[in-house]
């Protein structure tokens, strides 16, 4: 079998017996990037050259002493927002083209630590902030399913690179949905930890008390395994949280699903539910029921305020974090300005794209005099609000499943001209980041056009074990996540 | 409420964001939108509810203040869109007298 087609977990195994070396991993992937990525437009930059340096530097390394660590030789992407030292890191934006980080994101010394190879940095939305890639300063990436469709967003070119085999994992970034909608869409799996699990220094901030890196992979099992190197506390990110990491593959031993209580909320199978989505979720819930699980329904009431509460506080925190860029220590600079608020003015005129300007300017109006009450302060309380419909589920219930969102994958430029209807595709991800919660995407069915459908499961805060034992016990009796697309 | 071109010129000033006269009108009829759909949230009752920041109840977060390796200048300075010797170059910001 062509090493492409494996999974993480298989590929380690087969590198960990010596079966194969890190430079015919490397070329694999290039050979399959090679073939592929004229079509998906995965990656903003490929990182052809240290990749084949960093496996032949492994390979000589283990002919003496076959000493391994868990990612030794895995070959990763990792989206353009999470800072690489010495590889460009752009956010898909004009205003970062020409960055180099000098320092890496603590996920990526994470995985360097363990010899993991970088195969490139995929595409994005403009700073993380969209649903499609289409936002991308440098194109859109392509869905592998369909290529006439969106890949979702905004970690869009992750979710596509792993869906196109075009890396055996990638990380992503996940603010009101960025990680598990583009799982859903490309077919894949899709995890965003709770709140503080993993480190967020380097990642490069859109809303911080949102955002959240995880794992893109083929299966739950690799899931697991990448939540495994990267979760934990980090002294230089203040938000994330000291408790220890728990061992993630453990939690998937389990097959059954046997006194765990799942909540099905009234409030996502309403109108605007696609029938083809709704269909396979439902057939998902009765499969957890055939696995043991009890279902009941509950409810979110608070549900509806989501999308609203969402962009208020994320374009509020976006337009403090996008502040720094300024033209003046690094990044872009426009030319022939004639004083310093020139210089300010033009170069985020010239440097940022249409969708981060029009959340700027969102931002800064709700945070301005005279608004700030009215509706950031009314947001935050609304925050609460959606905070305690999620206290109050999982009193009578141990996780929750919904749908990862409303539709399929749909068309490139279908709904870029109008951004509230981008946004209110978001409504079923983005309560969980106001909430801090994990939750995983994973495939649970196709629709008639052939599109991959997203389940959703959420978990109480740092209770990532539940929703991967049960998304594992989903996934193992069922065949969705074996389907491959056909790439033309 | 409606979002005048005149409250986008003044935004987009606090933003330090030049907009040209095309920019205007579609954010003014966007940002009228969008704040439309953002009204709904006047349905929640607030009233007693404290606001959420962070969901992680975080408070103050310190270390200890100690001397650590950081970046070096040339480092710091590798992407800078205009230098002079260990220096940003910016436009003159000072009058001369």
């Amino acid at each position: 079998m062509s090493l492409h087609k494996l999974t993480l977990c298989e590929l380690q195994k087969q590198f960990q017996a010596g079966e194969v070396t890190a430079t015919e991993i490397v070329r694999a992937y290039f050979l399959r990037i090679g073939h592929v990525e004229p079509k998906v437009k995965a990656f903003v930059t490929q990182a052809k050259e240290s990749a084949f340096m960093e496996a032949e530097v492994l390979d000589r390394k283990l002919k003496g002493w076959r000493k391994t660590l868990p990612l030794t030789g895995m070959p990763l992407a990792i989206k353009d927002n999470i800072c690489t030292e010495g590889i460009s890191t752009t956010c898909s934006s004009r205003m970062l083209q020409n960055f180099v980080p000098p320092y890496d994101a603590t996920v990526i010394a994470k995985l360097r630590a363990q010899e993991y190879i970088l195969l490139g940095k995929t595409n994005l939305d403009e700073f993380a902030m969209g649903s499609s890639t289409e936002n991308s300063a440098f194109g859109p990436s392509r869905n592998p399913w369909n290529l006439h469709c969106v890949p979702g967003g905004s970690s869009g070119g992750s979710a596509a690179a792993v869906a196109a085999e075009e890396c055996v994992a990638a990380l992503g970034s996940d603010t009101g949905g960025s990680i598990r909608q583009p799982a859903a869409f490309c077919g894949v799996v899709g995890l965003k930890p709770t709140y503080g699990r993993v480190s967020r220094y380097g990642l490069v901030a859109f809303a911080s008390s949102l955002d959240q890196i995880g794992p893109i992979t083929r299966d739950v099992s690799d899931s697991a395994f990448l939540l495994q190197a990267i979760a934990g506390h980090d002294p230089m990110d203040s938000t994330s949280v000291d408790r220890p990491v728990p061992d993630y593959m453990k939690a998937l031993q389990k097959r059954d699903l046997k006194t765990v209580k799942v909540g099905v909320p009234v409030e996502f199978f309403t109108e605007g539910l696609d029938q083809d989505v709704e269909q396979s979720v439902r057939a998902a819930i009765g499969e957890l029921k055939a696995l043991g699980a009890e279902i009941k329904e509950i409810r979110l009431p608070r549900t509806d305020a989501a999308v609203a509460v969402y962009y208020v506080i994320a374009t509020a925190e976006a337009s403090s974090n996008l502040a720094r860029f300024d033209g003046v220590k690094f990044g872009f600079r426009a030319k022939e300005t004639k004083d310093l608020l020139d210089l300010y003015m033009k170069t985020r005129q010239e440097g940022f794209g249409p969708e981060v300007k029009r959340r700027i300017m969102l931002g800064t109006y709700v945070l301005s005099a005279g608004y700030y009450d009215a509706y950031y302060g009314k947001a935050q309380a609304v925050r609460t609000l959606v905070c305690q419909d999620f206290d109050a589920a999982f009193k009578e219930v141990d996780l929750i499943v919904t749908p990862a969102t409303p539709t399929p994958a749909f068309k490139l430029g279908e709904k870029s001209e109008d951004p509230l209807q981008m946004y209110l595709s978001d409504i079923f991800t983005i309560s969980v980041n106001l909430a801090g919660l994990p939750a995983i995407a994973l495939p649970c069915g196709f629709s008639k056009e052939g599109l991959p459908i997203g389940l959703q499961l959420i978990g109480r805060a740092f209770e990532e074990e539940t929703i991967l034992r049960a998304a594992h016990a989903y996934e193992q009796s069922t065949q969705w996540h074996l389907k491959k697309p056909t790439i033309r | 409420m409606e979002i005048t071109q005149q409250d986008v010129e003044k935004v987009a000033q606090l933003a330090r964001l030049a907009v040209s006269t095309a920019e205007k009108e579609t954010f003014a009829k966007q940002l009228t939108q969008i704040l439309g759909h953002v009204d709904t949230l006047s349905q929640y009752d607030t009233t007693g509810i404290g606001p959420t920041a962070t969901v992680m109840g975080h408070v103050n977060v310190f270390r200890e203040d100690l001397v650590r390796p950081s970046l070096s200048s040339e480092k710091a300075l590798a992407n800078a869109p205009e230098r002079e010797v260990d220096g940003f170059v910016v436009p003159k910001i000072l009058e001369e007298r």
